[in-house]
C-alpha cells in the first residue's frame, strides 16, 4: 500500500478534487437508480391493488 | 439477458418473469457489492500510482467500466427491441424499456467521470473530440428513446416506435469504440483489447476488470428490477384486458 496516512489517501496525491467526486456522483447515480426503480415498483403495485 | 443462460421462450410470458426476476435479483446485487468492493480495494489499495498521470488515472476504475456499460447496454437494448419487432414479443419490449434508463446512466457517469479526468490530464472539462461528442450523441440517443416512448400513449405503437429507433441508433455504437482509432483525438486508445496486451499495470486491469464486472451485475439487478415494475405498470393497462394478479402469483410460487 503507497498511503501514509488517511489525509494522503484523501487528497490522491493532489487530485482528491477529481477523484472523489467521480467516485461519489457514481455512487449517488446507482443509489438514486436503485430507490427509484424501488419507489416504482412499490408505486406500481399499489395503484395495481387499486384497480 | 440473455448471458444468464435461461432459456426465454420457457419464461417468456411476464407472468413467469416476474417471479423469475425476483428470484435472480438478491443474487445478482449481492454479486455486484461483493465485485465492486473488491474492484473499489484493488483500485485504491493494490494498485500503484501512475507514473505519468499521479493518481487521477484512478477515474479509470469507474469511468471505464461505466463507458463500456454504455455501449454493451445500448447494443443489449437494440437486440431485445429486433427481437420484439421480429417475433412482435411483448416481453423483449419490456426488457428494452427496462434497460434504457440504465444505459442512460451509464452514459452519463462515462462523460462525468471523463470531464473529471479530462480537466487535471487535458487542462479542459470537454472538447469536442470524436470520442467524447459521439458518446454525447449516444446519452442524446437514450433520452431520445425513452421519451419517444412516454410520448405515444398506445403501447404497442411506443413499443415499436422505440424500437425502431433503437435499432437505427446502434450505429453510433462502432462509432464510439473505433473513434479513437478513425480520428486523431486528444482521447487515449483502448487501455485493453481483446487482440493485444493490456497497457497498463497488472492490478490496475484487474481493479478495472473486477468494476466492470461488478457493473454488469448492478446492471442485471437493476434491470431485472424495472423490468417487474414495468410488469406491474402495463398489467393495469386496460388493452391487457382483465388484470392479472401478478403479485398473488408472485406470492403462491
Amino acid at each position: 500500500m503507497q498511503w501514509g496516512s488517511v489525509a494522503e489517501f484523501f487528497s490522491m496525491g493532489g487530485y482528491g478534487l477529481y477523484v472523489w467526486p467521480s467516485f461519489g456522483v457514481a455512487a449517488l447515480c446507482m443509489g438514486g437508480e436503485i430507490l427509484a426503480v424501488w419507489r416504482r415498483h412499490a408505486a406500481a403495485l399499489a395503484s395495481h391493488d387499486e384497480s | 439477458m440473455s448471458a444468464t443462460g435461461i432459456n426465454w421462450f420457457k419464461y417468456s410470458s411476464p407472468q413467469a418473469l416476474y417471479p423469475l426476476a425476483g428470484r435472480m435479483i438478491p443474487w445478482f446485487a449481492a454479486v455486484a457489492v461483493g465485485l465492486i468492493a473488491v474492484g473499489l480495494y484493488v483500485g485504491f489499495f493494490v494498485a500503484p500510482t501512475d507514473v505519468t498521470q499521479g493518481d487521477a488515472y484512478r477515474i479509470i476504475f469507474v469511468h471505464v467500466p461505466a463507458a463500456w456499460m454504455s455501449m454493451f447496454l445500448y447494443v443489449i437494448m437494440a437486440i431485445w427491441a429486433g427481437i420484439g419487432l421480429g417475433l412482435n414479443a411483448r416481453p423483449s419490449f419490456m426488457m428494452a424499456q427496462a434497460i434504457a434508463p440504465t444505459g442512460a446512466m451509464f452514459t452519463f457517469l462515462a462523460l462525468f467521470t471523463g470531464s473529471m479526468w479530462g480537466k487535471p490530464t487535458w487542462g479542459a472539462w470537454w472538447v469536442w473530440d470524436a470520442r467524447l461528442t459521439s458518446e454525447l450523441i449516444l446519452l442524446f440517443q437514450y433520452i431520445g428513446i425513452i421519451l419517444l416512448r412516454s410520448s405515444i400513449d398506445d403501447l404497442r405503437r411506443a413499443d415499436r416506435a422505440s424500437a425502431v429507433l433503437a435499432l437505427v441508433g446502434v450505429i453510433n455504437v462502432p462509432i464510439i469504440y473505433f473513434s479513437v482509432r478513425w480520428w486523431n483525438t486528444l482521447h487515449q486508445g483502448a487501455s485493453v483489447t481483446i487482440t493485444a496486451a493490456p497497457t497498463m499495470a497488472g492490478s490496475m486491469v484487474t481493479a478495472m476488470l473486477i468494476m466492470m464486472a461488478g457493473f454488469w451485475m448492478y446492471s442485471f439487478a437493476v434491470t431485472l428490477a424495472r423490468m417487474r415494475c414495468v410488469i406491474v405498470e402495463r398489467e393495469r393497462q386496460p388493452s391487457w384486458g382483465k388484470p392479472a394478479s401478478i403479485p398473488d402469483v408472485a406470492e403462491a410460487r
